[in-house]
């Protein structure tokens, strides 16, 4: 399925304070239900728990993360994204809810670095409290004008989702945010 | 700055990552109203100085509606509570009279 598909910035890189990627093709499958019921198929599917409020869980090939109170984000594999949109909604038959591969409509960046200077970098662009956020939560938020979700997946690993059509414009702030030249040292 | 707590997601959430959705609690006449009621309803609003409900949106987060209570003119936030409701609950009524104890709800 993903043969000639490319990622929103074909595997741009920058060096700075903090290194940013994009990650390349990633599955993205939004799953839009009352979660509470949801919570056995997304587990049964995905292998991973419901996640709790702002949450993010990992298992061996998914991630799941909690977007609103009646949305999870479901990271996978970017071949097997079809398959798990089929998936959920055979488990969820008879039960309202929306499952979509959004796959391609959303861009995955990369933040590595020392801690410190990862969350300066993001704190200069976002109004989120970035000294609170641990590892296993996501935040959604701005960066500047657009719309984003950040997390990290550990101390010196960070991640930012944003919509496809914003991929330039968020790599570029990203790429200012975290040029030598602008250490703040605040974090 | 002005920060709410979204009820939905937990998140301190600063007004830029906020839609404003004017005044809380309308109460809205429909078909067979009299023009004075329907006019009242689109366009007249009291403008307060002071305690003040009000319609947020989440917009930059969780996407979710929900109510807030604040002082228009200190920028002192009571409380915020779910969309679903119709009226102030009561929590949020004490914790203004607390901090206000000359006010009421009219």
């Amino acid at each position: 399925m993903s043969e000639g598909r490319v990622s929103a910035l074909g595997g741009a890189q920058s060096q700075g304070l903090v290194n940013i990627r994009d990650i390349g093709l990633q599955g993205m499958v939004s799953l839009r239900a009352d979660l509470a019921q949801a919570a056995k198929a997304v587990e049964q599917v995905t292998g991973v728990a419901m996640p709790a409020m702002r949450a993010i869980t990992s298992g061996k090939a998914c991630s799941v993360a909690w977007m609103s109170p009646d949305e999870v984000l479901i990271l996978c594999d970017h071949a097997q994204a079809d398959g798990m949109v089929t998936a959920l909604s055979k488990a969820l038959a008879g039960q309202h809810h929306l499952a979509v591969n959004v796959s391609d409509a959303r861009a995955l960046f990369g933040l590595s670095g020392p801690e410190g200077a990862l969350r300066d970098v993001l704190s200069k662009i976002t109004p989120a409290d970035l000294t609170t956020l641990a590892p296993g939560e996501m935040r959604r938020t701005r960066l500047q004008q657009v719309a984003a979700a950040i997390w990290f997946e550990t101390e010196a690993e960070a991640r930012v989702i944003c919509f496809r059509s914003v991929a330039r414009y968020v790599f570029d702030l990203l790429a200012m945010s975290a040029h030598t030249s602008g250490a703040v040292g605040h974090h | 700055m002005l920060t709410f707590q979204c009820p939905y997601c937990g998140v301190q959430a600063c007004e830029t990552e906020l839609a404003a959705g004017g005044e809380a609690h309308l109460k809205r006449f429909g078909p067979g109203s009299s023009d004075e009621d329907f006019e009242g309803y689109l366009f007249l609003r009291p403008n307060v100085k002071g305690v003040h409900f009000e319609r947020w949106r989440h917009a930059m987060g969780c996407g979710k509606w929900f109510l807030a209570a604040r002082c228009t003119a200190t920028l002192e936030v009571f409380g915020t509570y779910p969309a679903q409701t119709t009226e102030p609950p009561p929590e949020i009524i004490a914790a203004i009279k607390a901090r206000r104890p000359d006010w009421s709800l009219s």
